[in-house]
């Protein structure tokens, strides 16, 4: 396959977010800002990138039948080791994603490119698919984290353009929903002629 | 190569072997970021307890004890410069939040009257209840300097004297009930020592 392509098929044809719906619940979760955006999407692409590493590795050492907790064990690792390092190194990024980490595991995402890809395919091709989908559910979650931040508190990365307050509901969790729908349908606009 | 069969003796291989490496990776990435997690911790709660207390010259965290209240505990942290007391942080809480617990330290004189407070931990929504932190809004500024043996810690809508946070009464219901909770549990004649 075209690694180039592999690499750009997680920003818009096959993205997790606006095209998959995948990993819903950090994506509604986290998004508040942009910064928590971005943070949550750069702890997932980790996450992704190497247990799409090590699953290929390991993918004919391991027998069918006991492949899926193979890997939950695989991810539930890197999603551990991503707490801890976060913890130590970035206390104040933890103190706001700290309770969304954990479910880093149950992210279909994650499962999902282990099982549809990196089970299939070598190290190479995997590491590509896992940093090109990383990166795209990153991008989408910062865009969903900036339009939130924007319309709801009225900042950008903690910039403030206005005084006072935004429209809180984006903030508050009906606005996530809302805002998502809007981004999902001005994706399918730009990306089908017909839509 | 060729996958390997399901029998029982290879998936018992395998998932072993996953298993054990696993565990092993994560053994080593504990001990080598213990010590910065204690740090950062021990961190957060000493930037605290200067920023809440006026200027002091002891240890208040070598000094610290526990009440249990309410089914959690309360810490009390006297601070001294030379040999007087210069005031008493107290690390109180409240389940009342709109997210869960919150945790805050309050600062007080030895006198009852407040200090500073700071925001150690809460789950309240961002661009609302969040606004209980003294960095992203003036919310906590009225309770500086006033005791509550006269400033009624309880928000106006109860009859209180503070001011909520607009949109947000049940954060700020929260933050009186866990300072309210400091003052009740503070003994000042103790002068910190138990």
């Amino acid at each position: 396959m075209n690694q180039w392509k592999n690499f750009t098929k997680g920003f818009v044809v096959e993205n997790a977010v606006f095209v998959q719906v995948l990993g819903m619940c950090p994506t509604l979760g986290t998004t508040t800002s942009a910064y928590n955006g971005l943070g949550m999407g750069l702890a997932t692409t980790f996450v992704l990138l190497m247990s799409n590493i090590v699953v290929s590795m390991v993918r004919n050492f391991i027998p069918d039948k006991v492949r899926i907790p193979a890997f939950i064990v695989i991810i539930a690792s890197f999603v551990t080791v991503v707490q801890l390092t976060m913890q130590a190194y970035l206390p104040a990024l933890y103190k706001e994603l700290g309770l969304f980490i954990p479910l880093i595991v149950v992210n279909c995402l994650v499962l999902g490119r282990a099982e549809a890809f990196a089970s299939k395919n070598n190290v190479w091709t995997s590491a590509i698919d896992g940093l090109g989908m990383g990166l795209g559910f990153t991008m989408a979650l910062f865009m969903l984290g900036s339009v939130r931040e924007i319309l709801g508190a009225g900042s950008w990365m903690g910039f403030k353009f206005i005084q006072g307050d935004g429209m809180l509901l984006f903030v508050l969790a009906p606005g996530a929903f809302l805002a998502l729908a809007y981004l999902i349908s001005i994706m399918n606009k730009l990306s089908k002629k017909n839509a | 190569m060729a996958k390997k069969e399901s029998t029982f003796l290879n998936m018992l291989l395998a998932l072993s072997l996953v298993a054990l490496v696993a565990s092993a990776v994560l053994g080593f990435v504990y001990e080598v970021t213990k010590e910065p997690i204690a740090r950062a911790k021990a961190e957060r709660q000493n930037a605290a307890l200067r920023s809440v207390l006026p200027p002091f010259d002891n240890d208040p965290v070598k000094e610290m004890y526990k009440k249990a209240v309410d089914g959690d505990t309360l810490y009390f942290f006297p601070a001294r410069r030379g040999d007087s007391l210069v005031g008493i942080a107290v690390e109180t809480f409240s389940p009342k939040g709109f997210g869960g617990m919150i945790r805050l330290m309050v600062g007080f004189l030895p006198d009852g009257t407040i200090n500073k407070i700071a925001v150690l931990e809460h789950n309240e929504t961002p661009g609302l209840g969040d606004k209980m932190d003294p960095a992203k809004s003036d919310f906590e500024l009225q309770f500086e300097g006033k005791n509550p043996k006269t400033f009624k810690l309880a928000v106006t809508k109860d009859g209180g004297d503070v001011d909520a946070i607009t949109a947000s009464t049940i954060s700020s219901r929260a933050f009186c009930d866990a300072v309210e909770r400091a003052y009740k549990n503070l003994d000042l004649t103790k002068g910190g020592a138990q």
